[in-house]
């Protein structure tokens, strides 16, 4: 049991829906930027997303070839481990589904990969079914690169830094890889609604 | 690179709020001891948990400024305008009060004796929290690397930690600049502008020395440092950042 904090009265939030904010986290109107190093810019003409396992011939799409493919528009919420939530952010990406939609694998994790060496691992499962994109908009504009443009993995069920800037493709495999934030300490899976922030968790 | 942390479970820990300094009109050191505290690298955060009465709960990271070596773990925080934990932090918390936090937090952006330098840190605003611990590990563990700081502060109201600076400005490998980008002290003759390529390439290493350099502030400040330094040639790989998202 946790002591009251004396004097700590606490600002709730009274004009969120409480059920839509998880545990330890408070909703911000901005739109903080946290990354570990310098933001990448990386040519659009040079810029290719690209998959790739041991059981299947790698597949790269070029930036024109990604645009070209049809593209949702989503409205959603995120949660960074940092504590701060936004509600109602509106994306445009494509589905995972449909960059998979032609590959055969036995693979069960995907390890994302990223300009500035960046990586995440996220199971394929949480990826698929309508889970997760490759987003390039934001708010109806391409997506600023200290947000991660030009497109960044879109994973909004999991903690943001699931949702890897700067993403230049996933490497697919049988084992779970754990990537960046994942070997300092962060949780493997990080589900907020859990909680899921640090190892242990 | 540092060696990844082995997995472990972070526990709520509870600190003794042993002293309270007042760094400026809107930051102050907290002094806690905490038992059982699991040493920290220099660079860390902490997660600080409040709880009201009726049971509502706040958290918020902030960074470590005491070096791993000390004894007793000191966090300095900024209040910030809007803010719901920091303003209890910076007025309401007293000596004798506990207060709750798990830690350490945080595996990258940290500095060690034996990563060595040269060593560049920029810091902006608030920013210098971390690089406290940095310097007073570097001094403590004795270290031989070079070390330069950039600190960046609206006016002299606004520079944390002034003395300590001072102290640490007179060793031979510390090297101190600081610029004033609204109001600088009457008669000084340092930067009084923002950062620019120009002071840059003035205060940091040649990027053939291969610095390690660590940049800490507000967003805009830390991608501006950034993207000057990766556009001077410094290698991206050896440049760690650390943003403050400016709520809390």
């Amino acid at each position: 049991m946790t002591p009251a904090s004396r004097g700590f009265l606490g600002r709730r939030q009274t004009d969120v829906d409480p059920a839509r904010v998880p545990a330890g986290q408070y909703v911000t109107a901005g739109f903080p930027v946290l990354s570990a190093g310098p933001t990448p810019r990386t040519a659009l003409d040079r810029w290719t997303f690209t998959i790739r396992g041991a059981d299947f011939e790698p597949v790269s799409w070029t930036w024109h070839e990604l645009l070209a493919l049809p593209a949702e528009e989503l409205t959603t919420d995120i949660h960074c481990v940092t504590k701060w939530s936004k509600l109602d952010t509106a994306w445009t990406g494509v589905p995972i589904d449909t960059l998979l939609a032609g590959i055969d694998t036995a693979a069960t994790y995907a390890l994302a990969f990223c300009d500035g060496g960046y990586t995440t691992n996220v199971p394929l499962a949480d990826l698929t079914g309508g889970k997760a994109w490759i987003a390039h908009g934001y708010g109806g504009a391409s997506l600023p690169p200290e947000h991660g443009g030009p497109a960044r993995l879109l994973v909004p069920h999991l903690y943001f830094w699931k949702s890897a800037k700067w993403v230049r493709g996933l490497e697919l495999g049988s084992e779970d890889v754990p990537g960046f934030w994942e070997r300092y300490g962060y949780h493997n899976y990080g589900d907020p609604w859990k909680e899921q922030r640090y190892h242990g968790d | 690179m540092e060696r990844a942390a082995l997995p472990r479970r972070l526990n709520w820990q509870l600190g003794d709020v042993v002293g309270l300094v007042s760094e400026s009109g809107q930051a102050r050191t907290i002094t806690l001891r905490v038992p059982g505290w699991r040493r920290h690298l220099a660079g860390q955060h902490v997660d600080v948990r409040l709880t009201a009465e009726d049971g509502y709960q706040a958290q918020r990271s902030y960074s470590i400024a005491s070096a791993p070596e000390d004894s007793a773990v000191e966090l300095t925080v900024e209040r910030l305008p809007d803010g719901e934990v920091s303003p209890y932090l910076v007025d309401e918390l007293r000596e004798g009060d506990q207060l709750e936090l798990r830690g350490p937090v945080g595996g990258y952006f940290v500095w060690t004796e034996s990563l060595g330098g040269p060593l560049l840190l920029i810091a902006g605003g608030s920013g210098i929290v971390p690089f406290r611990s940095i310097l007073q590990h570097h001094r403590l563990t004795r270290s031989s690397a070079p070390v330069r700081l950039l600190y960046s502060v609206r006016t002299p109201e606004d520079l944390l930690y002034s003395k300590e600076l001072m102290r640490f400005a007179t060793s031979d490998d510390v090297d101190v600049n600081l610029t004033y980008t609204r109001a600088a002290p009457a008669g000084w003759h340092g930067y009084a502008r923002r950062i620019d390529g120009e002071m840059l390439a003035e205060v940091a290493w040649s990027p053939s020395d291969r610095p390690l350099i660590y940049i800490c502030g507000p967003t805009a400040f830390v991608e501006t440092a950034a993207d000057l330094l990766v556009a001077a040639g410094h290698d991206t790989a050896r440049i760690r950042t650390e943003r403050f998202g400016g709520t809390g």
